[in-house]
């Protein structure tokens, strides 16, 4: 993974609370065996009709928020399944970080384990990013992941959460899988003082 | 120190320990894979060299992708979607290339990967037990600690059989006295996410008790914890008892003779202590809980079944009510509006919520001697094939068939609408399963999640109806 520091760009409004996975991206795109080639499948139900055309007023599908980084979302953003193809399919779109109030648990760490941000701010400061956003689409935002800030137009900085360890991998571009690794020795002592509760094999 | 149900499990498999810096290493002692969300975690795997640690702590079974249609004569179930086919290949190929025992289509104990755990009795109380599935939280019925992960966290599970986690909050889901006849497990946990809200259990896991939960059935509780993710917690627990432990006693990967004993032993000592303290706590009455049904576009837009649907306008939060407006417009429906005679096109009974035995003899004994309305095309999907083998050694398939519903092979089905089995726009449906999400039954299909008594009486009238008003008061 690519270490990440600072991400910058334009924001797209998608103001809807709970928004889950089935339409980040729907189930039936899920028949995939690779992580590419996703970003079309982003938000499919909502950006196409029945025959697949694009509708027009959907926000991703106007000209001003093309190539638009971040996504300014309602609360609890990616609730449902743990599918990490929404993560996938949101950045195959382009996107490399998305905020809200709050994330559901699995997406959020889904998101983290590919470099795409979850920007947690306050809900002044997510509706202040939805109104720029709806009224001048060339508003940019700058989210620094070492200071924990997002940057307003208006030079306002917000600070966001992030935990240690995941924001350390991000900056690092370490994976954590590496880190498991790692503890060979210790998962080794773990199996040895613990007996096997079912064998799949047997 | 008193401890709570969860934290004994968690903290009986913690390699390391959460610190500062970083999270807590937890052991996992199952794992569980199905077609959809492994094959880059396999990728992942090979392109590193790696093998699978254990691969005796893991089993894959194929459930997502995988039609529900009738055998050939070759007693083969046809899959004819070549994304299908390419993905079930990789799986099987996957599974054999790293030592995985794995249930195929239509062997003899394919199944929902949530309803296949339980039944083998590899679900076992004070386990840790991941999948990548969301609904991994099904198995905490059985006092185990189960949550759905991503692709990612399977490779890691995969690689090392260890996963990174913090340690989450504990809510105390209460539900105290007992149900009136007609009312199910189903209708405590639509009662419970439309009480929280989708969110409401985000940072937590969830344990339920109460008298109203140590009076259900170990499918009742199954359904319970299946859906505390539709309430945003990762998983849900139920402290083991006598009922576990009998549901659990002589099943293939159970524990025998002495080790029964001791594992019994052991299991004794996970129930909460007294004196323990939870995060937050939620509490209901079953004696109050009527038949639940959801109208609107997530779990938590629930209500009970002669409620009415609620205004927008009546909401004070914009957020909310624009959320319900859009719930409403892509529903078809009108704000005040009762559900209750809302004319139905598809019936669903299936899912990893709502597939097992109890499930289909409480739909069986609504439906027999009844029709389902010439309107409604009724599907009965069993959530494996040792549920189907059971039921229609029990003769359910017949009074199924007898009543003009479809009796198909174990699987999804049309709870995921990646299979083949989904809806058409614009249909509604009376559905057993646990998301009515924008879409998730089918591009423009709209779902109305209840339980099976709700969904039988439902598809005999052709439209939304309380099960009440048929119900035979010797039904569970």
């Amino acid at each position: 993974m690519k270490p990440i520091n600072t991400v910058a760009g334009r924001i797209a409004p998608l103001p809807i609370n709970d928004i889950d996975t089935d339409q980040i991206i729907p189930a039936r795109y899920l028949k995939t065996t690779d992580k590419e080639g996703l970003g079309k499948a982003a938000f499919y139900d909502w950006r196409y009709d029945a025959d697949g055309n694009p509708k027009p007023e959907f926000v991703l599908n106007k000209a001003e928020y093309q190539g638009a980084a971040v996504l300014i979302a309602g609360h609890n953003f990616g609730c449902g399944s743990s599918r990490e193809h929404a993560p996938w399919a949101l950045m195959g779109a382009g996107f490399t970080a998305v905020v809200s109030t709050y994330f559901a648990d699995i997406f959020r760490n889904n998101a983290l384990k590919n470099g795409l941000l979850p920007v947690i701010v306050d809900e002044e400061t997510r509706q202040q990013l939805v109104s720029l956003a709806e009224e001048d689409p060339t508003t940019t935002v700058t989210i620094d992941l070492q200071s924990q800030t997002i940057t307003l137009p208006d030079g306002r900085g917000v600070q966001f959460p992030i935990d240690p360890f995941s924001k350390y991998c991000l900056l690092n571009g370490v994976d954590q899988m590496g880190f498991l690794l790692n503890l060979e020795d210790d998962i080794h002592a773990f199996e040895e003082a613990n007996s096997q509760r079912v064998k799949t094999t047997a | 120190m008193p401890q709570t149900l969860f934290e004994k499990v968690w903290n009986n498999h913690i390699v390391k320990p959460q610190t500062s810096e970083t999270p807590a290493v937890l052991y996992i002692d199952l794992h569980l894979v199905h077609e959809v969300t492994s094959p880059q975690a396999f990728t992942e795997i090979r392109s590193r060299g790696l093998k699978v640690r254990r691969p005796d702590k893991t089993l894959g079974t194929m459930d997502h992708s995988t039609p529900t249609t009738p055998r050939n004569a070759l007693g083969i179930i046809p899959v004819v979607d070549g994304e299908a086919i390419k993905q079930l290949d990789q799986f099987t190929k996957n599974c054999a290339d790293f030592g995985i025992p794995m249930y195929a289509l239509g062997t003899e104990n394919q199944g929902i990967v949530h309803v296949i755990g339980p039944e083998q009795g590899l679900t076992q109380p004070g386990m840790t037990i991941v999948c990548g599935d969301s609904h991994t939280s099904t198995h905490g019925a059985f006092g185990a600690l189960a949550f759905g992960i991503g692709t990612s966290e399977v490779g890691h599970v995969l690689a090392t059989q260890t996963l990174m986690q913090y340690q989450p909050k504990t809510m105390a889901v209460r539900v105290d006295g007992s149900l009136a006849p007609g009312v199910v497990a189903k209708d405590i946990i639509l009662a419970v996410i439309a009480k929280i809200g989708v969110g409401g259990g985000t940072g937590y896991v969830f344990e339920y008790m109460g008298e109203a939960i140590r009076s259900l059935t170990m499918e009742g509780r199954m359904t319970i914890c299946n859906m505390s993710i539709e309430g945003g917690a990762r998983a849900g627990m139920v402290a083991p008892d006598d009922t576990t432990f009998d549901y659990v006693a002589g099943r293939p990967y159970a524990p025998k003779g002495a080790d029964w004993d001791k594992a019994v032993a052991q299991w004794r000592t996970l129930p909460t202590d007294d004196g323990a303290t939870f995060d937050n706590e939620v509490v209901l009455s079953a004696n109050d809980l009527i038949p639940m049904i959801t109208y609107g576009t997530n779990p938590g837009m629930g209500m009970p079944i002669d409620g009415r649907v609620p205004d927008p306008d009546k909401m004070g939060d914009v957020n909310q009510k624009m959320a319900m407006d859009k719930a409403l417009k892509y529903m078809g429906l009108q704000p005040n509006q009762p559900l209750l005679g809302q004319k139905i096109d598809v019936v669903f009974v299936g899912s990893c919520t709502n597939s097992r035995i109890t499930d289909l003899r409480l739909a069986a004994e609504m439906i027999k001697g009844r029709k389902v309305a010439d309107s409604v095309r009724m599907m009965v999907v069993p959530g494996s094939q040792q549920v189907k083998k059971q039921a229609e050694a029990e003769g359910l398939h017949e009074v199924f068939k007898a009543a003009g519903a479809e009796w198909r092979e174990a699987g999804c089905s049309m709870c995921i609408a990646m299979n083949g089995d989904q809806l058409a726009p614009g249909q509604y449906a009376v559905s057993t399963s646990n998301r009515n999400f924008e879409g998730r039954q089918g591009k423009g299909g709209r779902t109305f999640l209840a339980s099976p008594l709700t969904a039988v009486a439902s598809a005999v009238n052709g439209v939304v109806t309380d099960p009440r008003e048929m119900f035979v008061p010797e039904m569970a």
